[in-house]
C-alpha cells in the first residue's frame, strides 16, 4: 500500500496545476476548470486523511461529498455568471471583466 | 374691652386701612376715603376712651395703663414691646387723635371728592381743573385729585406710625414709627411727584431727617448699651438713672447719660426741623396741605418733640445737655421767626412759624419747663393744624378764582395775589383768625397765650435771662408776621381778579377749620396758673397736675410775677398792632420794607448747605467714585481682563489648537489617509487574478512569518 505522502503530494501538485490555471488562463471558463481541480485536490486529501485514519469515522468521507456538492453548485452560478457576463460585454476574457474597479 | 387691650388696638385701623386701599379699593375712590375715615374714626374712638379713663385715674403717673409682649428673645431674657399710657401719652393721643381725624376728613374736600374727572390731568400733578357745561355756557371747576386713593392710603400708614410711636412704651417701637413716618413725609411730601420741585424737596426732607435718625439710634444703641434696656419704665427708675448719670460716656466729659441724651436729641433737632437742619421743612410746602397740617401739626414735628419730652427725666441728668437744648431752641424760635417775616407764601410763613414754635417747646424743655413743653406741643398742634388747614382752604378758594379767570400764572399761594378774602371766605377767615391769634398769643381768649405765657413765666423764674429775652423777641415776630398774613390775606381790597373770584370751600374742608378752632380757644383753659390775676383758680390748673404726675418727682408750679405776663402781653399785642399797622396799605410785595435779601432768602442756609454739603459730595461722587474709582478702577480691571483674556486665547489658538489639534490631528489623519488611499488605489484594478495573486503573495508572506516567528520558537 503507498504511504500517504505519495497522496499528499499528488493533491498538491493537482492544487498547484489548479492554481497556476486560475491565475494564468485568460479564459473565465478556464479559470473555473482550474477551481475545480483546486476543489478536488482536496477531495484527495480528504479521501486519504479517512482512509489512512479512523476508518470508522466518517467526516472525511462526508467533507468529500459535501465539497463535491459546493463546486456543482459553484460552476453553475460561475458558468451561468460567465455566459451573462458574455451576453453584456461580448467576452470571457478575465482581465477584460474590470467593473469591479473603482 | 380692658384699656390695655384697647391701646394696643389704637394703631391698627389706620395701617389696616392703607393696606386695604393699597390692595383692593384702589380704584374706587369713595370706598378708599370711607375706608381711611372710618380708620381714623375709629383710632379716634380708641383714643378717647382711653383718654377719658386715663383722666379718671388718680396718680395715673404712678400707675399708668401697661402691658407688654415678650417679643424678641435674648438668650435668657425677652426683649419686651409694649404700650404705655401715662398722662404725657394721654394728652398727646387726645391732640393727635383729634388733629389726625379733622386732616382726614378735610383732605376729602381739598382733594376735590364729588367734582369731575379733570380735562387733562396727570397723575403725579395737582389736578389743573374741568370743563363742565351748565345751562348752554362752559366754565371750569376744580377736578379730583387723580391719586386720591393713594393719597388716603399713606396719611392711613402716617397716622399708623403715630399712633405707634404715641403709645410705645419703649425706645425701639418709638423709633419704629418714628420711621414710617419719616417714609411717608417722603412719598407724602412727593405726591405730585411730576413736580421737580416736589421731588427734590421729598428727596430733601428725607436725606436731612436721615441725619437726625441715625444720631438717634446711636443714641438709643448707646443706651441699650449701658442699661440693658429700652423700656421708658425701666430706664426712668432711679437706680437706672444714677448709674447714667455717673458713669463718663469718654467724650468731651459728658455722662452717659449726657451723650445719649444729646445724641436723641439730634434725632429731635431732625425730626421737628431745628437749627441747623431746618432746611427740609419749609421745601415740604410742596405736597398737597393736608400732608403740611399733618406734618406740621399732628404728626411729625410733634414726634420730635414728643420723643424728648418723654426722654425728659435722662435728659435733665446732664446740665450741658440741657443747656444746649434751650440754646438751640431758642435760637432757632427767633431765626426762623425772622425768615418768616420774608416769606410770601401763604404756607411758608407757616412753615417757618411752625420751626420757631418747635423752637419755643424745646427750649421750654431746655430750661426744665416740662409742663409748659408739654402744653405748648399740644395747642400749637391744635392751632397750627387750623392754620395749615385754614392756608389750605385759602389757596383753594384762590384757585377757584385762578379757574374762572383761566390765568395761570397767577400763583394761589402768593399772599400779595390776596387781598380782601374776608367776605368772600368768612368761615375761613374767622376761623384763620382764631389760629393766627392763637399763634401771636392774644391775651386771655386763645390757647397760644396761656401755653407761651407758661413758657415765658418758666423762663424767668428759673432766672434763664437770655432763654427769655430771645423768645420774647421771637414771640414779638410770631405776632407781627401772622399780622402781616391776616393782613395781607383777608383784609383790605382784593389785589388780583383771582381773589375777587375767590370762594368759601364746602363743608368737608370747613368743619374740621370749626372744630380745631374750638381747641385752639379753648384747649388753653385747662393750663390757667392757680395763681393768675382775676382767672387764677376759677378753672383748676388741671394739666399742669395731670401732666406734670408722669414725672416722678412733680414739677412745682412756678410763682406768679407780673414781668413774664407784661412782656406776653406786650409782645403779642405789639407784634399784631404793628403788623396790622405796617401792612394795612401795602399793595404789592415792592411795597413791603421787609422784603430784604437775606430774609427771602432764608439766610442763605440752603446755598451754604449746597456748597458745603451737596457740592463737594457731588464733586467727590462724579470726580473721585465715577471717574477714578469706577471708571479707572473697576473699569481699568474689566478692561484689563478682556485684553488679558483674548491674548491668552489668540496664543492658544495659534500656538496649540491651530497647529496641533487642528493641522496634526484633524488634517494629518485625513491626509494620511487620503495619501494612503492614493497610493493604494492603484491595487484595485478590477482584475479578479490580480486580486487572487495579491492574496496569494499575502498568505505566503504571513505564512511564512508565523512559520519563522511563532511556530518555530
Amino acid at each position: 500500500m503507498v504511504p500517504l505522502s505519495w497522496y499528499l503530494v499528488f493533491s498538491a501538485a493537482l492544487f498547484s496545476i489548479g492554481l497556476f490555471g486560475v491565475l494564468s488562463r485568460r479564459n473565465a471558463v478556464a479559470i473555473l476548470l482550474g477551481i475545480e481541480l483546486m476543489l478536488n485536490s482536496v477531495n484527495v486529501n480528504l479521501a486519504a486523511f479517512w482512509r489512512y485514519g479512523d476508518v470508522t469515522q466518517m467526516a472525511g468521507q462526508v467533507f468529500a461529498i459535501i465539497v463535491f456538492a459546493v463546486a456543482a453548485a459553484e460552476v453553475s452560478v460561475g458558468l451561468a455568471l460567465v455566459i451573462s457576463v458574455y451576453r453584456k460585454h461580448n467576452t470571457v476574457i478575465a482581465d477584460e471583466i474590470d467593473m469591479l474597479k473603482f | 374691652m380692658t384699656t390695655e387691650t384697647l391701646i394696643w388696638l389704637i394703631p391698627l385701623p389706620p395701617v389696616l386701612a392703607f393696606f386695604l386701599i393699597v390692595l383692593f379699593t384702589n380704584r374706587n375712590k369713595a370706598l378708599s376715603h370711607t375706608i381711611a375715615v372710618g380708620a381714623a374714626l375709629l383710632s379716634w374712638l380708641g383714643s378717647m376712651i382711653v383718654f377719658v379713663r386715663a383722666i379718671g385715674v388718680e396718680h395715673l403717673g404712678e400707675h399708668p395703663f401697661e402691658s407688654s409682649i415678650n417679643w424678641l428673645p435674648l438668650g435668657d431674657s425677652w426683649f419686651k414691646i409694649g404700650v404705655l399710657v401715662d398722662p404725657l401719652t394721654a394728652v398727646t393721643l387726645f391732640f393727635v387723635a383729634w388733629t389726625v381725624l379733622m386732616i382726614f376728613v378735610y383732605s376729602v374736600g381739598y382733594h376735590n371728592f364729588g367734582q369731575p374727572e379733570g380735562d387733562h390731568d396727570h397723575k403725579g400733578l395737582p389736578p389743573h381743573g374741568a370743563t363742565v357745561e351748565d345751562h348752554g355756557h362752559k366754565h371750569v371747576v376744580p377736578s379730583i385729585e387723580p391719586m386720591y386713593s393713594r393719597f388716603f392710603a399713606f396719611i392711613g400708614l402716617f397716622a399708623f406710625g403715630m399712633f405707634t410711636l404715641v403709645v410705645s412704651d419703649n425706645l425701639l417701637t418709638l423709633f419704629v414709627g418714628w420711621e414710617i413716618m419719616g417714609l411717608c413725609s417722603y412719598l407724602l411730601i412727593g405726591f405730585w411727584y411730576g413736580k421737580k420741585s416736589a421731588r427734590d424737596a421729598a428727596v430733601k426732607a428725607f436725606i436731612t431727617t436721615r441725619v437726625g435718625d441715625v444720631f438717634m439710634l446711636l443714641g438709643i444703641a448707646y443706651l441699650y448699651s449701658v442699661t440693658g434696656t429700652l423700656s421708658f419704665r425701666e430706664i426712668f427708675t432711679e437706680d437706672v438713672l444714677h448709674t447714667l448719670a455717673t458713669i463718663p460716656s469718654g467724650v468731651l466729659g459728658f455722662s452717659s447719660a449726657g451723650l445719649i441724651g444729646l445724641l436723641l436729641f439730634i434725632g429731635t433737632v431732625g425730626k421737628s426741623a431745628q437749627f441747623p437742619l431746618h432746611v427740609w421743612l419749609p421745601d415740604a410746602m410742596e405736597g398737597p396741605t393736608p400732608v403740611s397740617a399733618m406734618i406740621h401739626a399732628a404728626t411729625m414735628v410733634s414726634a420730635g418733640v414728643y420723643a424728648v419730652i418723654r426722654m425728659f427725666p435722662l435728659l435733665s441728668l446732664d446740665p450741658t445737655t440741657m443747656t444746649i437744648i434751650a440754646f438751640i431752641g431758642a435760637f432757632t424760635a427767633l431765626f426762623a421767626a425772622t425768615i418768616a417775616v420774608a416769606q410770601n407764601d401763604i404756607k411758608r410763613v407757616l412753615a417757618y412759624s411752625t420751626i420757631s414754635q418747635l423752637g419755643f417747646m424745646i427750649a421750654a424743655l431746655g430750661i426744665g419747663a416740662y409742663v409748659a413743653a408739654a402744653f405748648h406741643l399740644i395747642t400749637h398742634a391744635f392751632f397750627k393744624a387750623l392754620l395749615f388747614l385754614g392756608s389750605g382752604s385759602v389757596i383753594h378758594g384762590m384757585e377757584h378764582g385762578v379757574l374762572h379767570t383761566g390765568d395761570h400764572h397767577v400763583d394761589p399761594q402768593d399772599m400779595f395775589n390776596m387781598g380782601g378774602l374776608k367776605n368772600k371766605m368768612p368761615i375761613t377767615f374767622w376761623t384763620f383768625l382764631i389760629g393766627g391769634f392763637a399763634l401771636s398769643g392774644f391775651p386771655i381768649i386763645t390757647a397760644g397765650f396761656w401755653s407761651k405765657d407758661e413758657i415765658f413765666a418758666d423762663a424767668f423764674a428759673h432766672h434763664q435771662y437770655l432763654v427769655f429775652g430771645t423768645l420774647a423777641l421771637a414771640a414779638f415776630l410770631t405776632a407781627f408776621y401772622t399780622m402781616r398774613q391776616i393782613t395781607l390775606t383777608f383784609l383790605g381790597e382784593a389785589r388780583t381778579k383771582e381773589a375777587e373770584h375767590a370762594q368759601e370751600t364746602r363743608w368737608t374742608m370747613t368743619t374740621p377749620l370749626i372744630i380745631l378752632s374750638v381747641f385752639a380757644v379753648t384747649f388753653g383753659w385747662v393750663g390757667i396758673p392757680q395763681h393768675f390775676p382775676l382767672l387764677g383758680g376759677l378753672v383748676p390748673n388741671w394739666l399742669h397736675e395731670f401732666v406734670g404726675g408722669t414725672l416722678a418727682e412733680h414739677p412745682e408750679a412756678v410763682e406768679f410775677n407780673v414781668v413774664p405776663l407784661l412782656t406776653s402781653l406786650v409782645v403779642a399785642l405789639g407784634g399784631l398792632g404793628l403788623g396790622f399797622f405796617v401792612y394795612r396799605n401795602v399793595h404789592s410785595a415792592a411795597e413791603d420794607k421787609l422784603q430784604l435779601g437775606f430774609l427771602r432768602n432764608k439766610y442763605y442756609f440752603d446755598e451754604i448747605y449746597d456748597t458745603v454739603f451737596i457740592k463737594p459730595v457731588t464733586w467727590f461722587a462724579d470726580k473721585v467714585v465715577y471717574q477714578i474709582m469706577d471708571k479707572g478702577f473697576i473699569d481699568g480691571i474689566l478692561h484689563l481682563f478682556g485684553p488679558a483674556t483674548q491674548g491668552l486665547g489668540d496664543t492658544v489658538r495659534n500656538y496649540f489648537d491651530l497647529p496641533v489639534i487642528n493641522r496634526f490631528f484633524g488634517d494629518g489623519s485625513a491626509n494620511a489617509t487620503y495619501w494612503f488611499g492614493g497610493k493604494l488605489r492603484v491595487v484595485q484594478t478590477g482584475r479578479i487574478q490580480n486580486y487572487l495573486m495579491l492574496a496569494l503573495i499575502v498568505f505566503i508572506a504571513v505564512g511564512a512569518a508565523l512559520y519563522f516567528f511563532v511556530f518555530s520558537v
